[in-house]
């Protein structure tokens, strides 16, 4: 049996920072100089530093990455003599012709539709908080969360085509090379995880409150 | 313990609310009153289960790393392939930033993620726990956020199912491996009472926790 008690005031608001990885509270001792947490040593800030430029611009270039990504092929197979390019795209479409339309759904929803979501959905998340919108912040931080959780399953495709070149190497009767698009696919992946991660949620809730918060 | 550091009182990490801890029964989760994330948890199963687990998964990274995923034959010609070969073979491709990015998520990240959940948990038997186990629990937050066995096993479930029209593919003994990491991996998150650590590590700044004082007192009055 336990509950948590409401004590209605943020650590940050009581000038107190929460260390991000070992969860313990301290007081910095001076706002100017860097702080560390005395437990396990992770440098404390009351938010994360400059987390709406960073998440912005890691943002931007993905979304510059995705069209590439997503035009160019990621595989190019050879068969006897004659290659054909294979864009993300096209290989969900080859799945669904060839009768297994579930994994063509899921290479759809984790290849195209994750990435695209996750760059509306943290674009969506900072111009609220840019603008201080006091509205749906239960549901922002959901989105948010859902955002984190689900981030890892766009890198599937890279996975497919890496498995892919790894097994079909019978040249000169049949082999599969990556595309460029591979690369830049893989950078989508990379940088929407690091966005995820340099959101601070802790933003979606400081527009609703009394006394302003002081930020890295 | 200095008074600047408040013990059953944690700040929310999603929204910063302060909220108080009561103490936790095995299996208790206690959420955020506001944004309902995650405070803080207590697991079930008895001492040493997740380190039991940890074993276990290692045991089965081995065999995932060293045996074949799969091996594919065609008009008398065959080939198969491991968890490296599919890192390896993009490398030789001129693909060597996602080369490196597979060998990250599949090789590794899980990799570093068990040596370190191994070595820590034998320390932390030591009471207090020694405090270079607090920087080795700050790195398996990361190397948890970069294993994606799960997205792997689904990623090669895929590519056989594409190669099978071409030519016939055949699962091998790696995949078996894969298979168990995939379940031993949540197996030991959920397990894993990392905040039972945290309260009794050596702090940073050279204090000790009380709590691991009275078990040394207790320990010595035993002895």
């Amino acid at each position: 049996m336990s509950t948590a008690m409401n004590a209605s005031v943020t650590a940050a608001q009581l000038g107190l920072m929460s260390c991000e990885s070992c969860q313990l509270l301290s007081r910095p001792s001076s706002v100017l100089e860097a702080t560390y947490c005395p437990r396990c040593g992770e440098h404390l800030a009351f938010r994360r530093h400059g987390s709406i430029q960073k998440t912005w611009a890691l943002i931007i270039a993905a979304t510059i990455c995705y069209f590439p990504a997503m035009l160019l092929p990621v595989l190019v197979s050879t068969t006897l003599g004659s290659s054909e390019d294979d864009t993300i795209l096209s290989g969900v479409a080859y799945l669904y012709t060839s009768g297994s339309w579930p994994l063509a759904l899921i290479v759809l929803v984790a290849s195209v539709m994750i990435p695209l979501g996750k760059l509306a959905a943290l674009a969506w998340l900072l111009i609220t908080v840019q603008r201080g919108s006091i509205k749906n912040n239960h549901d922002r931080t959901r989105l948010y969360r859902v955002v984190e959780l689900i981030g890892r399953w766009s890198m599937l495709d890279v996975f497919v085509d890496a498995f892919t070149v790894a097994l079909v190497q019978l040249s000169p009767l049949m082999s599969v090379a990556p595309g460029t698009g591979v690369l830049f696919f893989a950078a989508v992946v990379v940088l929407t995880m690091f966005a995820a991660e340099t959101f601070d949620p802790r933003l979606i809730w400081d527009s609703g409150e009394q006394h302003p918060v002081v930020h890295g | 313990m200095n008074e600047r550091f408040l013990a059953s009182t944690v700040a929310c990490p999603d929204c910063d609310l302060l909220q108080h801890l009561s103490p936790l029964e095995p299996g208790d989760k206690l959420r955020c009153v506001r944004c309902d994330s995650l405070l803080a948890k207590r697991p079930i199963g008895p001492e040493g289960f997740c380190l039991a687990l940890t074993v276990a998964a290692t045991i089965s990274y081995i065999i995932a790393n060293t045996s074949p995923l799969m091996d594919l034959s065609v008009v008398g010609r065959s080939a198969s392939t491991t968890i490296a070969g599919g890192a390896l073979e993009m490398w030789r491709e001129n693909e060597q930033l996602t080369a490196a990015l597979v060998a990250i998520c599949a090789i590794i990240a899980p990799g570093a993620y068990l040596l370190y959940m191994l070595v820590l948990q034998v320390a932390a038997h030591r009471s207090p726990v020694p405090r270079w186990v607090g920087g080795m629990l700050r790195s398996v937050h990361h190397f948890e956020m970069w294993s994606m066995l799960e997205v792997m096993l689904l990623g090669i479930l895929v590519a056989l199912i594409k190669i099978a029209q071409l030519a016939s593919v055949e699962p091998g003994i790696g995949l078996w491996g894969v298979g168990a990491l995939v379940v031993l991996f949540p197996a030991i998150i959920v397990t894993f009472d990392e905040r039972e650590i945290w309260q009794r590590m050596e702090w940073y700044d050279g204090e000790i926790p009380e709590l691991a004082v009275a078990e040394a007192l207790a320990a010595k009055a035993h002895g």
